[in-house]
């Protein structure tokens, strides 16, 4: 009898990991690692934790293992606390992994993307259990109903590594190679001043962090440590937005497994057009401003 | 102090690589193969130990089939001491490369494992957890800094929301991130006198038992699917339906 057992690292997860369960069409508990969620997502269990931190992974891990023992499905959110948490449980359960899973085609069959993002693998899960991550745009909304039952877990956590201290991002906008969001300028940004209200700005707005070009970054527009590309930062998230950006092959290396990349630009023959999802024909200083009127921000 | 560095022969990262037209993988005729480039940061720092501490003994190993050899050879080049080729034509999973590695971790016990966070090809990040889970040892994967004591070692890892330093006791495996450091150029000279370094060919201790498999690789949609569209607000219609805006 399948049943799947959804990792929550963090509670605003439980909505995406109830979504993706209803997907499998099979009976799920979820697994609150910290804080409270929802009980009328599906489940029949909620497990909770009294954790104020996600204890190291070997440990966590450990704990998870006897926890997941019954399940044939043992899915999380993909995140790098997913990884480098999941990957260990598939260690210690001896079985298999599904990575950054974008769709289910059947409990057993999954979709991700592979070579950058570049290619789509279809993986067939051959044993059971198996351990899966996955993004959650591939897998909609749940459907809201019931009550769960509550259980707490308690759980004591033996990990050989000791975490000494956690180091918080500086600034207000997030890392690069982390964001969700991105906002990138190329050298039409003219000077410093102009690249951080337009790009920082509507990276502000966005919540998002703010990239360069190599081009932008040589020419003193923008600092070093923003360049996006094969010499520059990798970046990964969900909505890129390219703004007086041409779309050179060195530049687009730097940005890996994207959901969606805008291309804001004057010029309609620029090989980011060929590139992007979504593409604009306008002038940035237009655009942008437009952009985030449009948004309320 | 033994530090084992397991690496994997991918196409070039910089490559343009294809689905084959049936769908079984992708094309990789014309297409340069290299060291994974996660794994090439981990020989990297393995081998900046090595500097620092001369008495260091630093492996690379590899599973894979006899053309490996080439990358193998490049890791002796960067400093590795000596090399294992572990080989085999077959198709490995995750779980099989750290069954595998296990066996070999467990003949010459190393105090320290580095490899990278995941290859670039299959993207799975899996390999080195599951090899930290096999041995009982602590992990710190996405690691930015890497600082080695005597018993333990410091590790500065990249997190969702910054960083954390974990210390581990040895011995301990560690995953890289792009952070941790920039792997120095190799010159033909280095490539020519690593060919008189050990490289020991061995076979596989088991056979692998495939827990996933990739039935098909085929183009990622959407690429070309991108389009125009003539205003902002259509532009935000469309982000709010793929659920990229709120």
């Amino acid at each position: 009898m399948s049943r799947c057992l959804v990792v929550l690292f963090a509670p605003v997860e439980a909505t995406a990991g109830a979504a993706f369960a209803q997907c499998l069409a099979m009976p799920f508990d979820l697994l609150a690692l910290k804080g409270e969620v929802p009980t009328n997502l599906g489940a029949e269990k909620i497990f909770r934790t009294a954790f104020i931190e996600n204890p190291p992974a070997d440990g966590l891990a450990q704990g998870l293992r006897n926890v997941a023992q019954p399940y044939t499905h043992i899915a999380s959110v993909s995140s790098m606390q997913a990884k480098d948490v999941m990957a260990r449980l598939a260690g210690l359960l001896d079985c298999g992994m599904v990575t950054d899973a974008i769709a289910a085609c059947s409990p057993t069959e999954f979709k991700r993307p592979v070579v950058a993002g570049s290619m789509i693998a279809t993986v067939e899960v051959l044993s059971i259990p198996v351990v899966i991550t996955f993004r959650p745009a591939g897998f909609g909304k749940p459907q809201t109903g019931g009550e769960s039952k509550v259980e707490m877990l308690d759980w004591t956590m033996y990990s050989k590594a000791k975490r000494i201290s956690t180091i918080a991002r500086g600034g207000t906008r997030p890392d690069l190679t982390q964001a969700k969001v991105v906002v990138s300028g190329g050298r039409p940004l003219k000077d410093a001043a102009t690249f951080e209200s337009v790009i920082g700005g509507l990276a502000d707005a966005l919540g998002g962090a703010a990239g360069a070009t190599r081009a932008a970054v040589d020419s003193g527009i923008a600092p070093n440590e923003l360049q996006v590309g094969q010499t520059g930062k990798i970046v990964a998230p969900d909505l890129y937005i390219a703004a007086g950006i041409s779309g050179s092959t060195q530049h687009m290396a730097g940005i890996k497994d994207r959901k969606i990349i805008v291309a804001i630009n004057k010029d309609p023959d620029e090989p980011i057009f060929e590139a992007a999802d979504l593409g604009i024909v306008a002038d940035l200083y237009d655009a942008i401003p437009a952009l985030r009127e449009l948004i309320g921000k | 102090m033994t530090i084992l560095v397991p690496v994997k022969r991918v196409v070039d990262p910089y490559a343009k690589v294809k689905p084959l037209p049936d769908g079984s993988g992708f094309d990789t005729s014309g297409v340069k193969f290299e060291i994974n480039p996660f794994d090439e940061i981990a020989l990297e720092e393995a081998v900046r130990i090595k500097e620092r501490d001369p008495s260091t003994i630093v492996i690379a190993i590899t599973i894979a089939s006899a053309e490996a050899e080439e990358q193998l050879r490049k890791a002796l080049a960067i400093g590795a001491d000596k090399a294992i080729l572990v080989e085999s034509r077959e198709t490995y999973d995750s779980p099989g490369i750290a069954n595998e590695l296990l066996t070999v971790v467990n003949e010459i016990k190393p105090d320290l494992i580095i490899m990278g966070k995941q290859a670039t090809d299959d993207d799975n990040n899996q390999a080195g957890q599951m090899l930290a889970a096999k041995l009982g040892w602590p992990q710190a994967t996405f690691a930015s800094r890497v600082e080695l004591g005597s018993s333990s070692v410091k590790v500065t890892r990249e997190t969702d929301t910054g960083e954390e330093v974990l210390e581990m006791p040895l011995p301990a495996l560690i995953t890289t991130d792009l952070r941790l450091n920039e792997p120095r150029y190799i010159a033909l000279p280095g490539i020519i006198k690593a060919r008189t370094k050990p490289l020991e060919r061995r076979n596989p201790a088991t056979a692998p038992q495939l827990k996933t498999r990739v039935t098909k690789i085929e183009p990622a949609s959407g690429r070309s699917a991108g389009r125009k569209v003539a205003t902002i607000q259509e532009l935000v219609g469309a982000l709010r339906e793929r659920g990229a805006l709120a």
